[in-house]
Formats: structure tokens, C-alpha cells, sequence
């Protein structure tokens, strides 16, 4: 019965990761959009939605028979557990990757304009952050989860300089103000997947020590 | 109310096997602990240690310190009779005295003590009954039907009222749920839980939801020894020993 439950939980691990692959994918063409201010790109992430919004059904529903039918205990309950609250956090990571191409889309329907922020190093940094959490689901390194909790730091003083700068911008010069508050949804938006890749981190590190970090402290629950 | 047990080095052999390992372990009074381990890890051994009921079997013996409330269970002088007295027990088969009545076969240990008082009887017998969520089924056949005569469900909790008739202050339950239906189990579990507000209960099963439906502390007994003890919710999440996590998440066993 192991053998069944164990290809239950490969499965499980599976089709999160290939979530997780849609999730970056998404990250990716909403930064291409950005920079290239090319709609096509925009269209990518919204079909690319679709496609995420089924796996988190399809992680869910898995998941739920595995909890009814296997009754998981200790490393497996807590790895099923880590897959569906980091589901829930790549699906927001869609949804984020979605308002990113809205506001894209709004910036280019006008003319393009200079304003002093690089979306695309804070996109760069906020992919790479995804990329390693999945990293360290992948390969059960606790390690490699807690560089990401390290760069939630960097991403959220890159946005909070974004709105020193944009703000700015905005009070200088009226016309600026529509797209100087796009970029500052976006920026938002990017520092929001980071939390979403910090979440998930956070719940590696419960799947594979037991440990709950979150809200920055290590707490061994028992 | 319910006493709590000291277990210190205490080791248990069948003729020249040794089946348990210097055992340590404190069981907390008034709470459900579990032990749990795969067959032939020394988990009954354990239990029917802890009311001498293992020097029963021919050639078996153990030693060590088994400290029950105040008495030291394997003290000079200690009589098993009276260990076994403070300490009832229910095994996996429910084993009522088939020809007696329900009322006798709660009565049978009481009546061995020499209670013969009518009255007080009927009043042990009842509480008993009820303590074992048993009362409402067969207040009206008392004396009509037989212990033999019962389900299996009945039969177990029967059994559990023979056990607590005598007034004993722990309850050793070795795999009480095993041979019964879901329906019938689940009214064991409740039972287990209601109990321990009044004893302190040690049940070994093979069934780890049951364990962890309800007892508040878990013991992990491998190949003869207590690999880890600790709070049930610690176990079945984040336990701290290898051998315990394969265990419980089926990896071997």
C-alpha cells in the first residue's frame, strides 16, 4: 500500500511543480510585456491563467483523496499539507502575473514615457525568489528555502523605493501620473509574488524540519 | 481517580528471548496513552507488565521498577492479586463468562473480593454499566440475558464494566477495538476518552488513527525497545526519531 500512496504523493509533487512552471512562465511573458510593451504577451498570460487556475483544482482534489484514503501521517502529512497552501499561493502568483498584464496594457495605450524604475531587475529578482522556493520543494532543501526568505527583504526595499520615486514623479508632472501609477501597481504587484515565493519557502521548511518559521521566528509547534 | 505509573529500567524476557529492553517511561495520570509498534515489538509484553499479568505465561518473566501510584509492582512482597486488582485490563477478544447474566458477569470480580451486600452490588453493577456507556442497552435484560448473548461491541464494553466493577484506578486495554465493526469501535474510542477523567488508561493498538483519535501521549516500542515518547500531536506530525517516522508513515512494518 506504501508503493500506492507513494505514487500518490509523486503525482501530487508532480503536477505542483509543473504548476509552479506556469507560475514562473507567467511572471516571465508579464515582464516581456512590460518591456517590450508587446500585447501578445499579455495574451500568453492570460490564456496561461486558465491553465493554472485548473491545476490548482486538479493539486486539490488530489490532495483531498490522499488525506481521505491514505490518512497521512508525520513527513507525509506535513509534505501534503506544504502542497496545498503552496497551490494556493502559485494560483495568487497567476492572479498577480494577470494584474501585471492589465496594468501593462493600460501603460501601452499610451505613449511610452521614462520613469525611473527598473521593473524588469525587480521582475528578475521576484522570478528568481519563485524559482529557488520550487527548488527547494523539489529537492527537500530546507537550506535553499531560507536564502528566498532572505530576498523577500531586498524585493520589498525595491518597492518601497519605487513609491518614493514614483510619487515623486507624479507630484512633478500631472501627465506622468497615469503611468507612473500603473508602475506602481506593478511594482506592487511584483513585491506581492514575493511573498507569495516567501509563503511557499516558509512551507518547505515546515514539510521538511517541522518548523514553523513563518512571521519571522523558528516555533517548533510540539 | 486515576494514578500515574513510573516505568524504570524495566526489561522482560520469554524464557531466554528478551523482549523488552530497559523500558523507561512516565505515564501521566487521568490521560489516554497509546503504544504503538509492529507486531512482536514487545507493546502487550509492555501493558501485561504493568499488572504482572506476563509472569503468567510459563517461563516468562521481567524485572525492573514498575511504580503504579504508590505501589511498586514489583516490589518484595507485592502481591500480583492486588496489582491486578488496582489495575484492570481489557483484551482484543471480548472474553465475557458466557453462561452467567450481564448483571453476574459485572459482579463476578466484586463478588470474588467478597462483596455479597445486595444492594451495593446493585449499585457498582449500575455505575459500572454506565461508565462504560453500556447502562441504556441492557438496564431491562439484566438478569434475562446472557454476556454471551451481547454483539461484539456490547460484549467488549461489557467486559470494560467487569474491569471497572472492581473500582481499579488504571485501565490497560490491549488492542480493545480490533475484532469490532467501525460503528462499534467508535463507541469503544468515545469510551476510552470519557474514562480517563476518572482512570488513567494505557491502550496498545495497531491502528495509528486510532491512537491518535484518542490518546493525549504515544510510545513507539521497536524490536524490544521505547524508541520515543512524547505527546501524541508530536508523534503523528513532527516525530524526532527516524525509526518512528518510518513506522508511522508506513515505510515499514
Amino acid at each position: 500500500m506504501r508503493s500506492r500512496f507513494q505514487h500518490g504523493l509523486d503525482d501530487l509533487r508532480d503536477k505542483l511543480l509543473r504548476m509552479g512552471g506556469l507560475a514562473e512562465q507567467a511572471i516571465d511573458r508579464a515582464t516581456e510585456a512590460y518591456r517590450t510593451r508587446d500585447a501578445k504577451f499579455c495574451q500568453m498570460v492570460f490564456t496561461g491563467e486558465t491553465a493554472i487556475n485548473q491545476a490548482e483544482r486538479d493539486i486539490d482534489e488530489l490532495a483531498l483523496d490522499l488525506l481521505a484514503m491514505q490518512q497521512p501521517m508525520a513527513i507525509d502529512l506535513r509534505f501534503i499539507m506544504a502542497v496545498i497552501k503552496i497551490n494556493a499561493d502559485l494560483e495568487r502568483v497567476g492572479d498577480q502575473a494577470v494584474n501585471i498584464t492589465q496594468r501593462v496594457l493600460d501603460l501601452i495605450s499610451e505613449p511610452p514615457v521614462e520613469l525611473p524604475v527598473d521593473i524588469p531587475k525587480m521582475a528578475s529578482s521576484v522570478s528568481t525568489m519563485v524559482q529557488r522556493a520550487l527548488q527547494s520543494f523539489l529537492d527537500g532543501y530546507a537550506e535553499v528555502a531560507e536564502s528566498v526568505l532572505q530576498m523577500d527583504n531586498v524585493v520589498d526595499r525595491m518597492k518601497d523605493e519605487a513609491f518614493v520615486v514614483l510619487v515623486q514623479k507624479m507630484q512633478s508632472d500631472p501627465v506622468l501620473v497615469r503611468p507612473a501609477l500603473n508602475v506602481l501597481l506593478i511594482s506592487r504587484n511584483l513585491e506581492r509574488i514575493a511573498d507569495h515565493a516567501t509563503n511557499i519557502a516558509e512551507d518547505v521548511i515546515f514539510w521538511v524540519r517541522g518548523a514553523d518559521v513563518r512571521h519571522g521566528g523558528a516555533h517548533y509547534p510540539y | 481517580m486515576g494514578v500515574g505509573i513510573e516505568v524504570r529500567e524495566l526489561k522482560a524476557w520469554y524464557g531466554k528471548h528478551l523482549a523488552l529492553k530497559d523500558i523507561d517511561m512516565s505515564i501521566p495520570p487521568n490521560h489516554v496513552t497509546a503504544v504503538i509498534g509492529p507486531s512482536g515489538c514487545g507493546k502487550s509484553t509492555f501493558v501485561r507488565c504493568l499488572n504482572r499479568m506476563h509472569e503468567t505465561i510459563p517461563e516468562a518473566y521481567a524485572e525492573g521498577e514498575v511504580k503504579v501510584g504508590n505501589i511498586e509492582v514489583y516490589g518484595d512482597g507485592t502481591d500480583p492479586v492486588d496489582v491486578r486488582r488496582k489495575i484492570g485490563m481489557v483484551f482484543q477478544k471480548p472474553n465475557p463468562f458466557p453462561t452467567m447474566s450481564i448483571y453476574d458477569n459485572v459482579a463476578a470480580g466484586l463478588k470474588l473480593n467478597g462483596l455479597r451486600n445486595r444492594k451495593q452490588l446493585d449499585e457498582l453493577v449500575q455505575r459500572s454499566l454506565k461508565l462504560s456507556a453500556l447502562w441504556d442497552e441492557v438496564k431491562d435484560v439484566l438478569h434475562k440475558k446472557s454476556g454471551a448473548s451481547l454483539s461484539g461491541g456490547q460484549q467488549q464494553r461489557l467486559c470494560i464494566a467487569r474491569a471497572l466493577a472492581v473500582e481499579p484506578e488504571v485501565l490497560l486495554m490491549d488492542e480493545p477495538a480490533s475484532a469490532l465493526d467501525p460503528i462499534s469501535t467508535s463507541k469503544i474510542e468515545e469510551l476510552i476518552f470519557q474514562l480517563k477523567q476518572h482512570y488513567t488508561v494505557v491502550i496498545v493498538t495497531h491502528n495509528m488513527q486510532q491512537a491518535a483519535r484518542v490518546a493525549e501521549f504515544t510510545g513507539f516500542f521497536l524490536m524490544g525497545s521505547l524508541i520515543e515518547f512524547d505527546k501524541t500531536e508530536k508523534i503523528f506530525t513532527t516525530p524526532a526519531d527516524k525509526r518512528t517516522e518510518d513506522y508511522i508513515t508506513g515505510r515499514f512494518g
